[in-house]
């Protein structure tokens, strides 16, 4: 099933919201509410203990949800039944993708995630090479491996990089930890640029997306973005959820706004 | 002991689990190694510097009372004797050599106790490079000394608070990760121990394997059992490298509360795939010990190997057994270890005391590094 997550590149750019699972109470009405509010897809964080490309404020929001219970097999279990009508995508660290079934690693990962109604899967520890097994197993499970390319990869390895990953090729903004910054780091533009060349899938950018206008700016070069830290920031200080989904159609409106014309695209 | 497959594995631990923009600079890292380890220049370099700046060899002692008293006769690897104080400063010193090679201007380093930090400090104070270390805010409080130690060589500590509180050695850790992420062009992580992604394991056991190829030289006969402690498990894996093609028993000690290889689950951390402390919630798990440098949820890919072929047996004692052993040791030879180094003392006292070292066997120990760092917190356990 190449199809997991048909992701449309042809209209404005895709608007990709972040929301680390089990973080309030209420996160499912924010997983709701951002499909409402015009988001192509959800991302949806799974709390892991030690989160190693996670800056502060996404730290923040997964201890917050650790320590309110939240594990990643009954969150993950809130999720079955609820379709929002865009796909979900399922983000969290290889510890979990390799523990959550006992002894069955992966590939009983990647069921799971298809059990649960799950489209795409990002686990940015399992880089290519050590995602052979991890990609085949999901493409069996119908669930979209997507994989991450950075400003630091060569072009040889962003080609590669792209024939590997499946529903879209997600860039890192910059060299930095998951946050909100004050800019749009220019490598976002390059790297986006770089892997569009490459490719006939989506490219989104994330990380560091802080501000409608790194959105629109990033949507330059890119068919789209994620959108966390800042979102993860607001409901960690105490936001509600309604005005989470204000931001993310925010979000939306600008990027709906603008002509989309990415770099070869 | 050999070199890792082609992907970094031992067995079927190690490799490299790292995000993407990490990738190539361990590639990067993996590379200059191979070619600085091949190069009689670099080796040359590293080993003089051993020599003139370190004080290598290191010597080992007979130690005639504490030998009376267990009947086995007990034989240290005085790496507490090395500059700075431990076995540390041998990897550092090879990584920031290979650092300058690669054109780095800045190390990053994480610490449990400060060992580590002390010696990454140290080294870039040598060769002139910046040095920041990333150190669990509770470690950063409880070896204030330490702090203070890497300060005056210039180094910058970075307290990492973890969002959940606690703030040892596997916070220290992901602080320096991250840190990598952010200045990988000019910076490169000297990891302290046989741990993290491709090529660390290796190469920080091969920067260690003076230990044990120094101490297979100066025993006129083989020992009979060669042992040493295990956090992420240098000073083990360098003393075991120069042991393992000979028929000694090898024994490596971890500490009761931060013991992976009995009580770990396979698992990814810190860029490898090894043996975790970790709940049915597939979340790492802090390790408890009296000893900060022991205080790690893994241990080092390599060791889960050498404990599945079997070729090393690894067991684990408690801080109060560690705590006895450094008593014994410090009155019977008066040489103050760390303690670290004493839960490898306190497996050669107790398995002398229930005749699992048959008595009169020869026993060579490596002790990793001295006790000074730990007075305050053994003074306040001894109390």
């Amino acid at each position: 099933m190449s199809t997991a997550l048909d992701l449309r590149a042809d209209g404005p750019p895709l608007v990709i919201p972040y929301v680390m699972a089990g973080v309030v109470p209420d996160w499912l009405d924010l997983v709701r509410g951002a499909a409402e509010a015009g988001a192509d897809a959800v991302e949806i964080g799974l709390p892991f203990s030690d989160p190693m490309l996670d800056g502060p404020t996404v730290q923040r929001a997964a201890a917050l949800s650790a320590a309110r219970g939240g594990r990643p097999r009954p969150l993950l279990d809130e999720l079955a039944g609820l379709d929002v009508g865009v796909p979900l995508v399922v983000m969290t660290y290889a510890n979990v993708a390799m523990t959550l079934t006992p002894d069955r690693g992966v590939a009983g990962f990647v069921e799971h995630l298809a059990s649960v109604g799950v489209r795409g899967v990002i686990v940015p520890d399992l880089p290519l090479e050590e995602s052979a097994e991890y990609r085949a197993r999901a493409a069996e499970a119908g669930v979209a491996a997507v994989l991450l390319a950075a400003p630091s990869c060569g072009d040889d390895r962003c080609r590669e990089i792209a024939r590997a990953s499946a529903g879209f090729v997600y860039c890192m903004s910059s060299m930095r930890v998951t946050g909100e910054r004050a800019d749009l780091a220019a490598t976002a533009g390059q790297t986006a640029r770089r892997v569009k060349a490459v490719t006939d899938l989506p490219v989104v950018t994330g990380f560091g997306i802080s501000a409608v206008e790194h959105a629109v700016q990033a949507c330059e070069d890119a068919d789209g973005v994620v959108i966390g830290s800042v979102l993860m920031r607001m409901l960690v200080d105490g936001a509600p959820v309604a005005e989470v989904v204000e931001e993310v159609a925010a979000y939306r409106r600008a990027l709906s706004s603008v002509h989309h014309s990415p770099a070869g695209g | 002991m050999r070199a890792p497959d082609a992907a970094g594995r031992f067995g079927r631990f190690g490799g490299r689990y790292l995000p993407e923009a990490l990738v190539p600079a361990a590639q990067a890292v993996e590379a200059t190694f191979r070619e600085a380890w091949a190069d009689p220049a670099f080796t040359a370099e590293y080993r003089r510097l051993l020599a003139t700046y370190v004080g290598r060899p290191t010597p080992v002692t007979e130690c005639e009372r504490l030998s009376q008293v267990l009947g086995v006769r007990v034989l240290l690897k005085r790496e507490d004797l090395a500059h700075t104080g431990s076995h540390k400063i041998n990897n550092v010193l090879g990584q920031a050599l290979l650092a300058r090679r690669m054109g780095k201007r800045k190390l990053i380093a994480e610490t449990g106790a400060g060992q580590h930090g002390v010696a990454t400090a140290t080294a870039a104070a040598l060769l002139g490079l910046a040095c920041t270390v990333y150190m669990g805010h509770t470690d950063v409080r409880r070896q204030a000394v330490n702090v203070f130690r890497m300060e005056l060589l210039g180094a910058e500590v970075v307290p990492v608070t973890s969002a959940n509180g606690v703030g040892t050695l596997k916070e220290a850790t992901n602080g320096a990760l991250r840190a990598w992420v952010n200045e990988t062009e000019h910076a490169h992580y000297c990891v302290g121990s046989t741990m993290g992604p491709h090529p660390y394991p290796w190469m920080v056991r091969e920067f260690q394997r003076v230990i044990g190829d120094e101490a297979r030289a100066q025993c006129a006969e083989p020992p009979d059992v060669v042992v040493a402690c295990v956090g992420g498990g240098s000073n083990a894996a360098g003393t075991f490298a120069g042991f393992v093609d000979t028929p000694a028993r090898l024994v490596g000690v971890e500490a009761a509360g931060g013991s992976a290889v009995e009580k770990g689950k396979l698992g990814v951390l810190h860029g490898f795939m090894s043996h975790f402390l970790q709940d049915d919630d597939s979340q790492v798990l802090e390790a408890h010990s009296i000893s900060a440098g022991l205080d790690y949820p893994g241990v080092g890919p390599e060791h889960a190997h050498l404990a599945e072929t079997g070729r090393v047996r690894y067991t684990s004692v408690t801080d109060e057994q560690a705590l006895r052993a450094l008593k014994l040791v410090t009155r019977t030879e008066g040489i103050l270890p760390a303690l670290e180094s004493a839960h490898a003392l306190a497996w050669v006292v107790d398995a002398a005391a229930t005749g699992e070292l048959a008595a009169g066997s020869t026993v060579l120990v490596t002790l990793s590094g001295r006790g000074d760092k730990d007075i305050q917190q053994i003074r306040e356990h001894l109390r």
